[in-house]
């Protein structure tokens, strides 16, 4: 069993609203989940749609065809009915379109007519669509109508009861009325979590002991500062919109100074702003983590779409020659535990560690058992209270052997923390002689570098243990490309490479050897520059002569990409 | 220590005079305005029994920005025009400290304006310093935002075509909790409106008038000493119009105190989670998300 389900729309008909309660429900039920958005920069109108595939087996890409396509506006019917699966089906209005038609396939609910009779508002004809799902799915309504009690917890009994009453007409209108229906669906498994890319690294951060976020809202990034928002006041976190990118980085950069552990989310324009904060972090050793959510460019480019075209612009991030940490996580899972590990080596290192998502993982929604809360590592590297009294003799840019030096608190001691965005001595006062500069470049860069890639994992591997194909990948590339590998794999000797750790390299290059036995190598990038190989080609002197790229701002999906890989192995 | 000698002894100990507030070597031109003013803070500071460790200065870039280390103090000397969000991140994570801001004219009113605005209107708790001399010092001589309309610089030579930045009109605009012009030749006077910034609960600002004897030709020392006046004992600062008008006075008369003062809630005062113990002192580990997690089934 594996169903797509597609509800498409206009900005503003509640295409998120039914499509994430419906990813809910399925998760409740114990499936697999996996669902992703296109949506166009605007709060009305156009055209949008919200995509579901659920499944028994886990999932984590999305799949061409559609079996229940729920059309909202007469576009999505234009658009979307030739990606009908052989039994698939389309639910709509006909008065909500003005349009009737006689294909036995098409499901006319009067989704309006409903709403109003059982919920007394044509606004309900949304949960009216909820129900009528899940009755062409013929599933036992019981978890939809205690979802529907959740999210309407707050508006009261009488609202409830309205949303129950009309759920439940669209549910008996579809379950009588949809007579070609041969979908099934029961109670499979127990709950399972839904999360986003955005609500990971949220959650990642504040697990992480993060105490201090600002940013300037900026697509597709915002659902992180919502989300840390959201959970401030339980979780004791200064949350603080800043008057723009630069203000963000540079408070961040203010209140890790001070002593906590600080953040900034942002997308390409925004970070662009930041970049001599970068480097501000880099001079002052003040560790600071930014979430990059990527989205194409060039300037304001596709606001909501996704791409992965800033990957050279954040590894050169900064003027001058320093350390920084890059991780370009593959899925939710990874994200949160990324997060995690990015603070933990920026505080350790005192650098700037990025978390490199784009619009695709930052708004799909991916279904899991759950996180292990206990794989989540804080060390406090800094010294503080007790700890500050041991120190006889503080500067703040000691010379080490490894190059840290130790990071007092300002103010809780007699020891003067004094930092600086010149180039300065160890205790952080400006100075001009050749010899400081050099010793404090080998401080920051020469001696931090190899320690640092000492802690980066390799990449991961999935598929044949000795493969004639290799396909490379990276950051949110990872389901689709997993995907792909377990349809290849019964007929071919392949594997995926996806690196999710992805500046510095890891010291354990194991992966080249397969690289260089392959047959086949390709590599798959959602760009037009193959940025990934060309950082290959740099870190390791591999050139990558096959490529498949995507640059129009939609993601791969697994049946695209399988023909792409096709025209190069067949 | 009820004895009241050693309570004297200990107040001594604790108590710091200028020796401790002696920095670095100043690299500032000989006879520069930023002398005086650096001399007014460390007596600010030490007859107002502050020490060195329990404040933090966040300075930018231009000859304003090295103050810091000419004095002694935590210190985070960052970038050009971004004194005030770095200033701002610091005093959100840890409002018991005091946090100062030192910055030139083209510093934070130039690179820096927006930042300006925003601070004034979060009221964050942060005293601001500004050294205007009307003029960039460190890259010798270019027009500053405060550079009077029609003086010829090396990059504009057509004169100042824009009008002239009033950092005070804007500032009482934006309802700033403190208002203040300063002039570097007057050190006792100076010394006091830094003791009245400090001692201001919300954000403040002193405008700082500082001739530079190397590139400001016009703005001298003769120059404002005919010009500057002190406010009358029974100037109101709280009368906002009033202070409207005294901060548009330029040119002949040049008004120096505190021009405008209210008392509003500071934005740390306000975000519950610091409202009893300030974030820096907060428990360190691992948040248990076991509660946000539940969320996501």
């Amino acid at each position: 069993m594996d169903y797509t389900i597609k509800i498409g729309g206009e900005a503003g008909q509640g295409i998120q609203t039914i499509g994430d309660t419906l990813a809910h429900i399925f998760t409740k039920a114990g499936y697999h989940v996996f669902a992703n958005q296109d949506y166009e920069s605007r709060i009305r109108g156009g055209h949008n749609f919200y995509q579901i595939r659920v499944s028994h087996k886990p999932v984590i890409a999305s799949r061409s065809s559609v079996h229940i396509l729920v059309a909202l506006d007469r576009e999505s019917i234009t658009q979307h009915e030739r990606e009908l699966s052989f039994d698939g089906h389309v639910l709509y209005d006909s008065q909500m379109i003005n349009e009737k038609f006689d294909k036995p396939y098409f499901l006319n609910v009067p989704l309006l007519e409903l709403a109003q009779k059982y919920g007394g508002s044509k606004i309900m004809a949304n949960t009216v669509a909820i129900g009528a799902v899940l009755g062409m799915l013929g599933m036992n309504p019981d978890i939809m109508y205690q979802t529907i009690e959740n999210n309407f917890k707050k508006k009261g009994e009488a609202v409830i009861k309205a949303n129950i009453e009309c759920s439940k007409a669209g549910y008996e209108f579809a379950k009588n009325e949809c007579l070609k229906c041969s979908f099934m669906l029961s109670q499979f498994d127990k709950p399972k979590m839904l999360i986003t890319g955005n609500e990971a690294i949220g959650a990642g951060a504040i697990a992480s002991g993060l105490k201090f976020y600002s940013a300037y809202p900026m697509t597709p990034s915002t659902g992180i500062f919502n989300f840390v928002a959201d959970h401030a006041k339980e979780y004791g976190i200064v949350v603080e919109q800043a008057e723009d990118e630069i203000s963000a980085i540079n408070m961040v950069i203010g209140a890790s100074f001070a002593g906590v552990r600080a953040m900034t989310g942002t997308s390409g324009g925004g970070f662009s702003l930041m970049v001599e904060g970068i480097s501000l972090s880099a001079m002052t050793e003040t560790p600071i983590v930014i979430a990059l959510a990527q989205r194409p460019g060039p300037a304001t480019g596709l606001p909501t779409r996704t791409e992965q075209a800033d990957l050279l612009f954040a590894l050169y991030a900064g003027h001058g020659e320093f350390p920084k940490v890059i991780f370009a996580p593959g899925c939710p899972e990874q994200a949160f535990y990324l997060t995690n590990k990015a603070f933990d080596l920026a505080e350790k290192y005192q650098i700037t560690a990025i978390i490199l998502t784009d619009q695709y993982l930052a708004d799909s929604q991916w279904s899991y058992e759950g996180f292990d809360l206990g794989k989540i590592k804080y060390i406090d590297y800094r010294v503080r209270e007790e700890k500050l009294k041991e120190i006889e003799n503080y500067k703040r840019h000691a010379f080490t052997e490894t190059g840290i030096s130790e990071f007092a608190v300002p103010g809780q001691s007699k020891h003067l923390v004094v930092t600086d965005s010149d180039e300065h001595d160890e205790e952080g006062h400006i100075i001009e002689d050749s010899l400081t500069r050099i010793k404090m470049v080998e401080k920051r860069l020469f001696k931090k570098m190899p320690l640092i890639k000492k802690e980066i994992s390799p990449p991961l591997i999935y598929g044949e243990k000795n493969p004639e194909i290799v396909l490379i990948c990276w950051g949110s590339m990872f389901g689709i490309v997993k995907e792909l590998i377990d349809e290849l794999i019964e007929k071919y000797k392949v594997a995926m490479i996806h690196f999710s750790e992805i500046y510095p390299f890891s010291e354990n290059q194991n992966w080249i050897e397969l690289i260089k036995k392959a047959k086949k190598v390709i590599n798959i990038e959602q760009n037009a520059t193959n940025q990934f190989a060309k950082l290959i080609k740099m870190e390791t002197g591999i050139d990558m002569e096959n490529h498949i790229n995507r640059f129009d701002g939609r993601p791969f999906t697994v049946d695209e990409l399988l023909e792409k890989v096709y025209g190069y192995i067949k | 220590m009820e004895d009241p000698l050693q309570l004297m002894n200990f107040w001594k100990k604790s108590m710091a005079t200028l020796n401790d507030y002696k920095g670095q070597k100043p690299a500032w031109c000989p006879g520069c305005g930023n002398f005086l003013i650096l001399k007014a803070f460390n007596e600010a500071m030490v007859e107002m029994g502050i020490e060195p460790h329990q404040f933090v200065i966040v300075s930018g870039i231009g000859q304003a920005g090295k103050f810091p280390h000419y004095t002694r103090c935590n210190t985070f000397n960052g970038l050009h025009g971004r004194t005030l969000p770095v200033a701002t991140g610091i005093k959100l994570a840890n409002h018991e400290l005091k946090v100062f801001a030192v910055a030139g004219d083209g510093d934070c009113y130039g690179e820096g304006g927006n930042h300006l605005i925003h601070a004034i209107r979060r009221n964050i708790d942060v005293k601001l310093f500004v050294h205007n001399n009307q003029i960039y010092g460190l890259t010798k001589g270019q027009a500053s935002p405060t550079t009077m309309k029609g003086v010829i610089t090396k990059t504009q030579p057509f004169g100042v075509l824009s009008e002239q930045f009033n950092p005070l009109t804007l500032a009482i605009a934006l309802n700033c909790s403190f208002v203040a012009r300063g002039f570097a030749g007057d050190i006792e006077h100076l010394k006091g409106l830094i003791k009245e910034a400090v001692n201001h609960k919300g954000f403040s600002l002193v405008d700082i008038l500082q001739p530079c004897v190397s590139f400001n030709k016009i703005n001298t020392f003769e120059w404002y000493r005919e010009r500057v006046y002190k406010l009358s004992d029974d100037y109101d600062p709280k009368d906002r119009l009033l202070a409207f008008q005294k901060s548009l006075e330029w040119g002949e008369r040049i008004p120096i105190g505190v021009i405008y003062r209210n008392i509003r809630p500071t934005l740390e005062e306000q975000i519950i989670v610091i409202k009893d113990l300030p974030l820096v002192k907060q428990d360190f580990g691992v948040n248990n998300i076991q509660e946000i997690l539940k969320n996501f089934y």
